[in-house]
């Protein structure tokens, strides 16, 4: 893995720290208070994120792992609420923190970019005005201070310097979206959290775009949680992987051990729904059917309709998540180690 | 992204559209271009600035026959896709179907007639469906337009056919619903279902995955083989994605920079690849089933620029192997293998290009 973190412009990490974990996410829940009913779109998710550590979030749509990053960073709006459980980030629990609280976290100590990002950038200021904007309001005042941070971020994205002056059209989409990794950087941040920030690029500018984010992260040391709808992805790029399906943890371990050996049905099934571009041209399947409304959740397994492994169990009663070689997996098919939690 | 312009009902023409017998003799090739070139002038009314978007494209499509056409943004995919559904005019070039040349054509009957053999399925299921009506509304619609001669009741026959056909069942609760009722995937299929109610002969598909879940990209990947085995159409399939292309297309064709950069049937051009830049779209593609690498590659994945380019191969700025001949002649497609063309310099010469991965 990569060094420790630095110690940015706060200064060195809070002391008395449980070793390793920036980041710990404890039975996290979010509903949506929505006419129809409530909507849990996020069902008492747990992980830890040691520094330095890449983890990867990949679900469908409307599995709410963009519920779930927005909880993290605190983010989320009516009719979205925290209704249970806790996000210590750093040693201090982030949720019912007051917005002048978390002022001074954002940016600084956490960042975050959003699914493109190339339209999150404001049209009508200059790339370097809007870095100027981040830093002023963190306090950073004298003019020699931003242009040189703005200058050494945007070089260690690849891009040359000049553009401080461009406004955002003048840039590609891969530029862009490389000026808003680069903004996330203006204090060297713990933890970066990102919402499918390459899924607005062609495949070239993705994988160039990932190996960029990999070098950075090895650079300087920060923890990503990254969310994305392509498995494939972050295949090669984090540590750790949670799949994620209706809100709950469907499977969570080691990148490789996920690929090589999936143990979840839904895992396995999105593993299969990849074409791939080398080895023989086999016929693949995708997963039949579409995810449980999160308003009117079966009871017993939500994959069970969907699921071509499903006993007579999995629609009487729900699994929890259980323990296999370091694994979580939440499926009745490894119950036999009894359950576990991150 | 706007619709072909649609007459008004009442306007339709009694005639439907020439469906008389194919002039072709050949009874292959359903679609070819020749030269097909579109630039675009760009800047104020005194720029002389212009985009070539689309240079001197010349390739086939065959029936029954899907065809990928494969290229990162800015390559001309959907310039050239447009071109080919007449929502532009080319600069020059011709686009010959089934034998006769599209600038010929110029009928009202002709040119509907042409649109219903060559419809489009677009890219963003939630902005190409209206969202106002039921779903049956434009299937109903594009029937009263290039097929008058039906009956209501046979229009809404046919309305449920094309919903069973690609999978949207039970199809005559699925016509009765609004689109936000529906999912990114059933959307699509209504797209498709909606092209196939004109009994077409080539559907333009431009990205129509590229917005879909990964778990049911497959599902729409899998209704366009089953569309040309089962219903006899060809597909232009538009993408980015190199491994899809290779999933359901026969043939594929690599633009790059407005200009054919290679050409072949899919496996032979992606077991050997012989344009530089097919190699480096090869290399980009994460495969999860493949060990853990991350390559020395350095490439930005920049658009190309083709604004006035001056003569010389396209991706030379972004090629490692180029060469002065390079700079300077711009590489025609020549064939390097059987039916397997390239336009590349340093390909033809009979090095073994291996420029990434």
């Amino acid at each position: 893995m990569s060094s420790a973190p630095g110690d940015g412009i706060l200064g060195p990490a809070v002391p008395g720290e449980t070793a390793g974990a920036v980041l710990q996410v404890r039975d996290l829940t979010v509903e949506y208070a929505m006419e129809r009913g409530t909507v849990l779109a996020v069902d008492q998710v747990s992980f830890h994120l040691d520094a330095g550590e890449f983890i990867g979030i990949v679900g469908e749509s409307g599995c709410g792992k963009s519920t779930l990053l927005f909880a993290i960073a605190q983010l989320l709006a009516p009719p979205a609420a925290i209704t249970g459980g806790s996000v210590t980030f750093k040693g201090r629990n982030m949720v019912g923190l007051t917005d002048r609280q978390l002022t001074t976290i954002r940016w600084k100590d956490l960042s975050v970019v959003m699914q493109s990002a190339m339209n999150a950038l404001n049209p009508v200021k200059s790339i370097g005005a809007q870095f100027s904007d981040a830093m002023r309001a963190h306090g950073v005042t004298t003019k020699a201070e931003i242009a040189d941070r703005s200058a050494e971020v945007l070089r260690m994205v690849g891009i040359d310097p000049v553009h401080l002056e461009s406004y955002p059209h003048q840039l590609s989409g891969g530029m862009r979206q490389r000026s808003m990794i680069a903004m996330a950087m203006l204090f060297t941040p713990e933890l970066v959290i990102m919402d499918e920030p390459t899924s607005a690029l062609d495949v070239v500018a993705q994988r160039s775009l990932m190996v960029q984010i990999k070098e950075l992260q090895e650079e300087l040391g920060f923890a990503v949680v990254f969310v994305t709808h392509d498995m494939s992805l972050v295949s090669h790029f984090s540590d750790r992987l949670m799949v994620m399906y209706a809100g709950q943890v469907a499977e969570l371990g080691a990148t490789r051990r996920v690929f090589d050996s999936p143990l979840h049905p839904y895992s396995i099934g999105l593993l299969d729904a990849f074409p791939s571009i080398r080895g023989p041209r086999v016929p693949l399947t995708g997963i039949p059917g579409s995810p449980p409304d999160l308003a009117r959740i079966p009871v017993g397994c939500r994959f069970a309709p969907r699921c071509p492994k499903v006993m007579a169990r999995c629609t009487e009663e729900g699994p929890e998540l259980y323990h296999v070689d370091g694994t979580l997996v939440r499926c009745f098919l490894h119950a036999e180690n009894g359950a576990g939690h991150d | 992204m706007t619709d072909p312009p649609a007459p008004a009902d009442g306007q339709r023409d009694p005639a439907g559209g020439p469906r008389g017998p194919a002039l072709d003799g050949s009874g292959r090739t359903l679609l070819r271009t020749e030269g097909l070139t579109k630039h675009f002038k760009i800047g104020g009314a005194l720029s002389r600035r212009t985009l070539h978007a689309v240079d001197d494209v010349s390739i086939e499509i065959g029936q029954r026959q899907i065809v990928a056409l494969a290229g990162e943004s800015g390559s001309g995919k959907s310039t050239l896709a447009r071109l080919l559904a007449r929502l532009y005019k080319p600069t020059s070039g011709e686009i010959y179907y089934q034998g006769r040349p599209l600038s010929a054509a110029r009928s009202r009957a002709d040119l509907l007639g042409y649109r219903s053999d060559v419809p489009m399925v677009f890219q963003d299921p939630f902005a190409s469906i209206n969202p106002v009506f039921r779903v049956s509304h434009g299937v109903m619609r594009s029937l009263k337009l290039h097929r008058p001669e039906l009956s209501s009741q046979q229009r809404s026959g046919e309305a449920e056919r094309v919903f069973e056909a690609v999978g949207l069942t039970p199809a005559a609760e699925v016509l009765q619903r609004f689109p936000h009722e529906l999912s990114g995937g059933q959307r699509q299929r209504v797209g498709f279902a909606q092209a196939l109610a004109m009994r077409p002969k080539l559907i333009l598909a431009d990205e129509p995955v590229s917005m879909l879940d990964v778990s049911i990209r497959i599902g729409l990947l899998n209704l366009m083989t089953q569309l040309r085995d089962e219903q006899g159409v060809s597909i232009l399939y538009i993408t980015h994605d190199i491994a899809s292309a290779r999933y359901v297309a026969d043939r594929l064709i690599v633009m790059y920079a407005g200009r054919v950069a290679e050409q072949g049937p899919s496996e032979e051009v992606l077991a050997n690849p012989k344009h530089p830049y097919t190699q480096l779209l090869l290399s980009a593609v994460p495969d999860p089933r493949a060990p853990l690498a991350i390559g020395a590659e350095t490439d930005r994945g920049e658009p190309p620029k083709v604004i006035d380019p001056t003569p010389g191969c396209r991706f030379r700025w972004r090629c490692p192997l180029a060469i002065d001949e390079c700079h300077q002649v711009t590489p025609e497609l020549s064939e390097l293998a059987p039916d397997h063309d390239a336009a590349c310099h340093v390909a033809r010469s009979g090095a073994d290009v291996r420029a990434f991965g």
